[in-house]
């Protein structure tokens, strides 16, 4: 199919395939980094990941409708409030449930599962009974669209690199938490031996309902981005559970790098058989490999050697 | 996970209690008496369906409950139970001198919109119904015995597992849909018509799949609590309690785990084709992970360690689906929601768990004062 | 220029009315009817449907929950004010129509439950319902065989036909030939790519347009392209776009993905309004959620658009927002759903019976004058004689018209030369 294309074309195509490429993996890096911090941190599996994100979609559609009532001034910068409120209502919410529903099933891993699905469903009804059936559209202020002109053919769109950013910030926040800060320590000392943590001192329901709230609150960040290339309604955020779970599970659960190489190989993998092959055919060929690798090295790529 | 309290007792037992007896003849009056005589011919065509999907919950009571291993991935094994069936069903009511309208007639309406002028290698073995109900029981089996044993012998389990279940249902939905010439893709397989010559969809046919479907549901409950009685089924509860000591011990532990998996898929792909049977079709909604999550449901709201649990718990879901669904379709996801809530945090052992708590003791204590037994006063779920 | 041709198309819609004003008789039998006791039920009801001497029962079958909800709910208004409406002018045959409404709940089995359902335990002389095709396709059997009669509202792929049921949105060859005819000529397109969802619909319809592409535009076709239903990433596809730099993108995605698709777009720089989208899958419905932004200057075809110029339309406009909120738009199945009752109603009156047979011969003929779009007729393959439009997005999330087929076009579900 290139055969008829001149060099210029093709090789600015593939600056632009390459971009396409990062921004799928920005897209699914920020989806994974709440979960992989609470499935990989705590265990817990939490199907209603993708309720939390549009949770965070919905209060930067509430943000947007207000400041272009009130604020029209502010308008251009509204996004960042946005992002920031979607970080508080979604880790709130996180919090709140992780202190009514979760912390009473840390000893049965699958019954999260079951709950959070639950969750999920009283979320999702939640969201239909207040915000109506139909998919909302959020305003963007003008400067986050279009796209930038590098060349003549080269074109990279500005959202994209917004998410981009936002997920470049993210990941390095959470990282320095987790790595380089007194919390950090004491959620690595948690999941990594709970009885012997406590007898040092660290609350470890503290811990637990800050590090839940955590990753809910970066769910929330997620879906706000995600505004911005993606649609907003009240199941929309079942389009994304499955890929996201599947690139936790492929990083290797404990394992914050794992994530994001999962998330990059998943991406790459998907974004270029896409150019070659139909959407379709290319996820399926994705999906089939990432089960397949799984059935061989069912540990994922990258493990943690943890007490259990 | 919790510790059984009826279920772990090793000494020399009977091949059920009298409790368990007394459970099983009701489960068999109900389905056989009760509703029969109660409800019209298109309700009971309803519980019929329902009780198609507790040959998946029946299974997952298996696997999950006594092995430890949650599947959510069911609907793959109920879909290609339901499937296989669907595509004998579908061949013999795509007859020649039913398709002449079409630019190939004698092969099925949606490979003729699809172009496909030859019926593909795969579908022409249905043709023979000896074939099909054999390929509705290896087909399933196989597939479960692949995945398990790779998942198994690594010793892949716990959420894992579950999620990867998870992704192969996801993985299959969208390669039906897809494929839509060879699988009638998001349509499904539709109008299907006959049986081996039988008329299906009659309101008298509709009644004999009833009770076909009803036996077939008992003997599948007898079988599984022949596994549960055997020492197959006491390797499992230890495995689920303790892998390593039984691995110690010099067990298989991967394959005992195969072997429950794959009957838990054979009884799921034996409820997709009664389904198939009695609805009159199949399509890729039921293949999905949201099929699969609910069947868990039905699981645990039985009580995810009672055979006779997950039957009733799948007619209580699915009658309070359909009777709230119809009065109150707003609150029927918080309700169901809620459900899965309370299950999981009050009730982790279903009905079954309450009635183990609540009733049987009394109901022992005056079968033993009195005999014969008494069958009143048992969780009155369907209906 | 655009102004031009809409003033041009009013004046023709204005023609047409008058036209349409002028064979009025079958409106003038209306009210006559209406106000005169209806005839003995025995007579009109042979077949023990839910009919008594002041009352008919009409069942209503679409998604209230679950995912499709979002496209539903707009017919299941229609249908309702159309019901009312009929109601208030004395019903059909002098009884009221009595609604039963059911929820089809986006799960394509509970569909013919409940068709089964209304069939068999309420009676219902008629059903109005179904959205999808699977859920069609899933409910078709029931009302073959237990003869009942449902009135399709959505815009679908063809390739069927039953007595059982009029089709009151368009097949794929009336919505998409002339569209395609249009492009070829005003936007001298040569050639296409085709975006679609996976599933029947996209495939079918895309499978039309690329046979009347290659046949009898004699241009070409440089790319098709199918996506999970739900996808959500369509940076990839978009690159393809700028490597192929067709003069048509040709698409058909639908529901979330929808939204996601425009946006990538144009994010991607890809300006509508120099780049030509000819799209059949977007409606006034599915602006709401794209954004009127995003998605100005793409082309849409469907038989109708809340903005017609026609004094029917106007009348249903403002009837819809009484009943239902100055702000719920209203797109080409809200306005095929509305037919549906009253296609019904004039089908009974002809045949001077509710009997389904007698109801489903009758309906061959039938003319609807009233029609929001303007006039339709029942073909004798119970589907729509119907004009086709093509129009622009707005900013506003209207359409602008700004093509109009000059005759109606005969639905042709299993054309020749397409399969």
């Amino acid at each position: 199919m290139l055969g008829d294309y001149s060099l210029t074309d093709l090789s600015s195509i593939f600056v632009m395939q390459g971009f396409a490429g990062l921004i799928l993996f920005s897209v699914y890096t920020l989806m994974a980094l709440g979960l992989a911090i609470i499935f990989g941190q705590m265990g817990v599996i939490n199907m209603a990941h993708g309720e939390f994100m549009i949770l965070g979609a919905y209060m930067t559609y509430l943000c947007s409708g207000f400041f272009q009532t009130y604020l029209p001034a502010l308008f251009p910068a509204y996004f960042f409030v946005a992002m920031a409120l979607a970080f508080l209502a979604s880790g709130a919410l996180g919090m709140l449930v992780e202190w009514a529903l979760i912390r009473h099933l840390y000893k049965r891993p699958l019954d999260t599962l079951l709950a959070t699905w639950g969750l999920s469903l009283i979320l999702q009804q939640a969201y239909r009974t207040i915000f109506g059936p139909r998919e909302v559209g959020v305003e963007l202020p003008a400067w986050l669209i279009g796209s930038v002109q590098v060349t003549d053919t080269i074109e990279i769109p500005i959202n994209g690199m917004f998410v981009m950013g936002v997920t470049t910030l993210i990941t390095v926040g959470v990282a320095l938490l987790m790595y380089r800060s007194r919390f950090g320590a004491q959620v690595r000392a948690v999941v990594q031996n709970r009885p012997m943590a406590g007898a040092v001192g660290i609350d470890t329901e503290k811990v637990d309902r800050l590090t839940f709230g955590l990753g809910c609150g970066i769910a929330g960040i997620a879906g706000s981005a995600f505004t911005m290339v993606g649609s907003t309604g009240p199941t929309s955020g079942q389009l994304y559970i499955v890929d996201t779970f599947l690139i936790v599970v492929f990083g290797g659960a404990a394992s914050l790098l794992g994530t994001i190489a999962s998330a990059f190989s998943i991406s790459q993998t998907q974004s270029t058989l896409e150019f070659f092959l139909s959407g379709s055919t290319a996820k399926v060929i994705t999906l089939l490999a990432v089960v397949g690798i799984l059935m061989l090295r069912p540990q994922g790529l990258f493990t943690l050697k943890v007490r259990r | 996970m919790i510790s059984p309290k009826s279920s772990s007792t090793v000494h020399d037992n009977p091949f059920m209690k009298p409790m368990e007896w007394v459970s099983l003849a009701l489960l068999a009056a109900v389905i056989f008496l009760v509703l029969p005589m109660l409800l019209d011919a298109f309700r009971l065509n309803l519980v019929g369906k329902y009780l198609t999907y507790s040959f998946v919950a029946l299974g997952l009571v298996i696997c999950w409950g006594f092995g430890g291993i949650l599947s959510l991935g069911q609907g793959v094994f109920f879909g290609l139970g339901g499937y296989l069936m669907a595509m004998y069903l579908k061949l013999e009511a795509s007859s020649v001198e039913n398709t002449k309208i079409q630019s190939t007639p004698g092969i099925p309406d949606f490979m003729d919109w699809n172009q496909i002028t030859e019926l593909p290698w795969f579908w022409k073995p249905f043709t023979s119904l000896p074939f099909t109900l054999i390929a509705v029981v290896v087909v399933p089996a196989f597939f479960a015995f692949v995945i398990g044993s790779a998942m198994f012998r690594r010793r892949v389990g716990g959420t894992y597992f579950a999620i990867i279940t998870q992704a192969i249902a996801a993985i299959l939905t969208i390669l039906i849909v897809g494929q839509q010439g060879y699988t009638g893709g998001i349509n499904g397989i539709t109008d299907l018509r006959t049986l081996h010559g039988w008329d299906i969809r009659t309101d008298r046919a509709h009644n004999i799949l009833y009770f076909v479907n009803g036996g077939l549901l008992v003997a599948c409950i007898l079988f599984a609590q022949y596994v549960k009685r055997s020492k197959l089924g006491r390797i499992l509860l230890a495995m689920r309690d303790k892998e390593d000591r039984v691995r110690f011990s010099g067990y298989q532990v991967a394959s005992f785990k195969t072997f429950a998996f794959c009957l838990a898929a054979v009884f799921a792909a034996i409820g997709g084709a009664m389904f198939t049977l009695q609805v009159g079709f199949m399509s890729p909604s039921f293949v999905g992970i949201v099929p699969s999550i609910e069947m868990v449901i039905y699981a645990a709201v039985g009580g995810r360690l009672s055979l006779f649990g997950a039957v009733w718990g799948t007619l209580l879901v699915n009658w309070a689906k359909t009777s709230f669904s119809e009065s109150f379709p707003e609150l029927w996801l918080f309700g169901l929601g809620a459900l899965f809530i309370a299950v999981v945090l009050a009730f982790p052992n279903g009905l079954a768990g309450i009635y183990r708590t609540y009733v049987e003791p009394r109901l022992t204590r005056r079968v033993k004062a009195l005999e014969p037994a008494p069958a009143v006063a048992l969780p009155h779920a369907a209906e | 220029m655009a102004e031009d041709k809409g003033n041009g198309l009013q004046s023709a819609l204005r023609r047409r009315l008058l036209m349409g004003l002028a064979g009025v008789p079958a409106i003038a039998l209306m009210p006559r009817m209406s106000f005169a006791a209806g005839p003995a039920t025995a007579t009109v009801n042979t077949t023990g449907l839910a009919v008594t001497d002041t009352e008919v029962t009409v069942g209503i079958l679409h998604s209230a929950t679950g995912t499709m909800a979002i496209s539903e709910t707009g017919s299941i208004q229609a249908e309702k004010l159309a019901i009312s409406q009929i109601n208030e002018a004395g019903g059909v045959l002098g009884r009221k129509i009595k609604v039963i409404q059911e929820d089809g709940a986006s799960d394509w089995p509970t569909f013919a439950e409940k068709a089964k359902k209304l069939l068999v335990n309420d009676h219902c002389a008629a059903v109005m319902g179904c959205w999808t095709s699977a859920s069609r396709k899933a409910a078709l059997p029931v009302f073959e065989q237990y003869n009942g009669l449902l009135y399709y509202p959505t815009f679908y792929e063809g390739l069927e036909q039953s007595k059982n049921v009029i089709y009151t949105g368009q097949e794929a060859t009336q919505q998409i030939l002339e569209s395609l005819n249009w492009v070829a000529k005003e936007k001298g397109a040569k050639t296409f790519f085709f975006i679609g969802s996976d599933y029947i619909w996209p495939r079918t319809s895309n499978k039309i347009a690329r046979k009347h592409i290659e046949n009898v535009l004699k241009t070409k076709v440089v790319g098709e392209e199918y996506f999970p239903l739900g996808h959500t990433q369509f940076n990839s596809v978009i690159n393809k776009l700028k490597l192929t730099k067709p003069d048509v993108i040709f698409t058909d995605v639908v529901g979330g993905s929808n939204v996601a698709f425009y946006k990538q777009l144009k994010a991607a720089g890809i300006d509508l309004s120099k780049q030509t989208l000819l799209t059949i899958s977007v409606t006034e419905d599915e602006i709401d959620g794209i954004g009127g932004d995003n998605i100005a200057g793409a082309y849409s075809c469907m038989k109708y658009f809340q903005s017609l110029k026609n004094a029917n339309n106007e009348k249903f406009v403002a009837a819809f927002h009484k009943m239902w909120g100055e702000k719920t738009v209203i797109g080409d199945v809200t306005q095929a759903a509305y037919l549906g009752p009253f296609l019904w109603k004039m089908a009974v009156e002809k045949a001077g019976s509710f009997d389904v047979d007698k109801v489903a011969a009758a309906s061959a003929g039938i003319e609807f004058k009233e029609a929001p779009e303007g006039y339709v007729k029942i073909h004798p393959n119970h589907h729509l004689w119907s004009k086709t439009r093509v129009a622009k997005a707005l900013p506003s999330g209207q359409f602008e018209v700004v093509y109009e087929s000059p005759e109606l076009i005969e639905p042709n579900p299993f054309p020749k030369g397409y399969q």
